[in-house]
């Protein structure tokens, strides 16, 4: 849902980052709205997994260049707990197996954290498990994975599940989704879809990274931007990843070979 | 593992001579351990008391000691731990209750053991009966008798309590023993013999809080189809040092489960001493260790397979923090008799400081030719993928590494015995914060 009027949420500005010395990101702008769906399509090693861990704070990645505020706030300044209860979310491309810790307690921990930072009061063992039973109808998920370790021999889909009912249970204000469709068979798809339909709404906002048309087709975002050699090469409508499916990618390369344009292309 | 008498003579006192001396002559005669008259361990006890004093204290040039320099012993008093009545201003913290589904018994208040009201399937044995019930020769027969921890034992602990079980015991059998903040030596040894078919809980419990050694020998013989689900928490402080043997001879169906956990000792070192004089026996084998500080623990575990068809599945973990050190030598015998063993061997070490150690080593010895015998060994740090994902979800970093830790210890604590709860056996886990 475009609103120009809505407030900014995210605002990235000419963000360049690196990792082990090996520079990803070279000036990423974009700027989401309450809100809107965006998708950020591109090739493999593009940077569209790193801009979302640069997003979450992962601490392997460094920030040589650029700004990104959140709600007005330097959001680079923050440690990845403190990005997460502002209302980041980050869902993992690949959801990391915790042995031994229990999934419900990591969900009931996780979702008082950010609670906390909402004003409300922290919810104990058994009101949470109330709210998690209702939150699992969001992904059809079976209870029995609130026994289990956290992701620990989770199927692909499950894990995915496992993502987006965290998401539904801390409820942020921008969630970056990475490539929650891979792993997926259509059934698991549609849920997962289906559920970030459900919990897609006016006050947040949502980045979907994905390389495939089929996950838009559920999820219509409202721009899709194109990644390729860690910036953002074009903007456009939803008609967009229409037109990267039927094309595919050999056009990018096309355009990254020729000069750059005076005014690099805008992303939104 | 050493022997005591092969040592090649020295002109030099042995190591720890006059501690040794001391300790020796303070659990001689009346009110000592020798002495007391129709006493079951009387016949081994003085070759040990001989052996002890000519070999000392072990020393680097013994493998199974190579890592793990006993001599700190000496700097604890020399003589038994008086007993607690007696030492009204060092009263050990309070015990957690007793459930109803628990029968404790206090190893080192021996005077309460003839009035302990002994459920249905376990009998005290004492005198004939006692000298009758091969005391000592699982000992024997798992090779462990002249090992210098059991040989310190024999040499001064001054009474065994022996149970013998029939039939399935319902309630937990708790044995705990409590060294409190007072300085000495508690020697504890128990003799348990499961009869064929019988089937028992038990929980052992050894706490300290002061400068003492603890040093308790299980003797345990399991009958054909016997079951014995183990549990051992052991928790206790820098200056305190724990010496555990555990033996355990397994008739052909019989099946031990052991599941370990131990912290805070200055220096604490386990032996579980496994036979499966038949084969055909399931030995399953759960350890953790937490180490702090300048810990040491050392786990030496010694399986041996006389029969075909036996099986093993061990893992050991440790959690080694600040300039610790944990050593692991896992010794698994499968000799020709021992067709079709299964034996499975892990351990896992997480090293929470760049100054703290883990020697770990297993030791296959495989003779028979059709055996799936599988071992492995990992050291690793806490995964940063680990607390990135829990930190993405607002939790604080020391927060999830706590997390994390505790994941690493209930993989074990959960397989205790229920009643090992009351003991709150993850206790460590509270004062622990994320290390450098």
């Amino acid at each position: 849902m475009i609103r120009p009027d809505a407030p900014i949420l995210l605002e990235i500005t000419n963000l360049h980052a690196q990792i082990d010395d090996q520079p990803i990101l070279h000036g990423v702008n974009l700027t989401i709205r309450a809100g809107e769906i965006h998708a950020l399509m591109g090739r493999n090693g593009s940077g569209k997994s790193t801009l979302s861990k640069v997003l979450a704070g992962h601490p392997a990645y460094t920030v040589t260049e650029g700004s990104v505020r959140f709600e007005g706030e330097d959001l680079l300044a923050l440690s990845p707990e403190e990005r997460a209860r502002r209302g980041v979310f980050l869902g993992f491309q690949y959801p990391v197996e915790i042995p031994g810790v229990s999934n419900l307690e990591f969900l009931r921990v996780a979702t008082n954290a950010r609670r906390q930072q909402l004003g409300d009061d922290e919810l104990d063992t058994f009101s949470f498990e109330d709210l998690v039973r209702e939150r699992l109808g969001v992904v059809q998920m079976d209870p029995a994975f609130l026994d289990r370790s956290v992701n620990e021999g989770f199927s692909g889909g499950e894990k995915k599940r496992n993502e987006i009912l965290q998401m539904a249970l801390l409820n942020p204000r921008v969630a970056i989704l990475d490539e929650t469709d891979s792993g997926l068979d259509i059934d698991a798809l549609r849920i997962v879809a289906g559920g970030v339909c459900q919990l897609a709404g006016p006050n947040n906002a949502t980045l979907l990274i994905t390389h495939y048309q089929r996950l838009l087709e559920a999820i219509t975002p409202d721009f899709v931007h194109v990644m390729a050699a860690g910036r953002l090469l074009r903007t456009g409508g939803k008609e967009l990843a229409l037109e990267l499916e039927e094309r595919g990618y050999d056009w990018v390369d096309e355009e990254l070979a020729a000069p750059r344009p005076a005014s690099p292309v805008e992303a939104r | 593992m050493p022997t005591l008498s092969p040592l090649p003579p020295t002109a030099r006192a042995p190591r720890g001579h006059d501690w040794l001396t001391a300790l020796l002559k303070a659990t001689a005669g009346p009110g000592g351990a020798a002495g007391s008259g129709a006493d079951p361990l009387e016949a081994g006890r003085e070759g040990a008391r001989a052996a002890l004093a000519h070999a000392g204290l072990p020393g680097r040039n013994h493998e199974a000691w190579r890592f793990t320099d006993p001599l700190p012993l000496t700097a604890l008093a020399p003589h038994l731990l008086a007993s607690p009545a007696s030492a009204a201003p060092d009263q050990p913290s309070p015990l957690p209750a007793a459930t109803g589904s628990t029968l404790r018994i206090h190893l080192d208040a021996p005077d309460t053991h003839a009035r302990a009201a002994w459920p249905d399937g376990i009998e005290r044995l004492e005198g004939e009966a006692l000298r009758k019930a091969v005391l000592g020769s699982v000992l024997t027969d798992t090779g462990v008798e002249q090992e210098w921890a059991v040989a310190l034992n024999t040499a001064i602990v001054p009474r065994v309590l022996a149970l013998r079980v029939c039939g399935t015991v319902a309630p937990c059998l708790e044995l705990v023993s409590q060294a409190g903040a007072r300085g000495g030596v508690l020697p504890l040894r128990v003799l348990l013999l499961l009869e064929e078919g019988a089937s028992l809980t038990l929980l052992q419990v050894h706490l300290a809080e002061g400068p003492s050694l603890t040093s308790v020998v299980m003797d345990i013989a399991l009958g054909r189809d016997a079951r014995l689900q183990h549990g051992l928490v052991a928790r206790g402080v820098d200056e305190a040092a724990l010496l555990a043997v555990t033996a355990v001879r397994q008739a052909a169906g019989s099946r031990w489960s052991q599941t370990s956990l131990c912290s805070g000792w200055g220096l604490a070192r386990q032996e579980p001493v496994v036979l499966q004089s038949e084969g055909r026996a399931d030995t399953r084998l759960r350890g953790l260790h937490w180490l702090e500080g300048h810990q040491l623990a050392d786990t030496h575990s010694r399986m041996r397979f006389a029969g075909p068809e036996g099986s093993l599945d061990q893992l050991h973990k440790v959690v080694a923090a600040g300039e610790s050190r944990s050593v692991f030598n896992g010794c698994v015998q499968v000799p020709r008799d021992a067709q079709r063993t299964h034996a499975s061997q892990l351990s896992r070490g997480l090293l929470l400081s760049d100054r703290a150690r883990i020697d770990t080593k297993p030791e296959l010895e495989i003779v028979a030719d059709d055996v799936r015998c599988t071992h492995g060994a990992t050291i690793s740090r806490p995964r940063e993928e680990q607390l990135f994902y829990l930190r993405s979800r607002g939790i604080a970093a020391e927060q999830a590494s706590r997390l994390l830790l505790r994941g690493v210890c209930e993989e074990v604590s959960a397989e205790l015995p229920a009643a090992a709860g009351a003991w709150s056996p993850l206790s460590f886990l509270n004062a622990a914060s994320q290390r450098p």
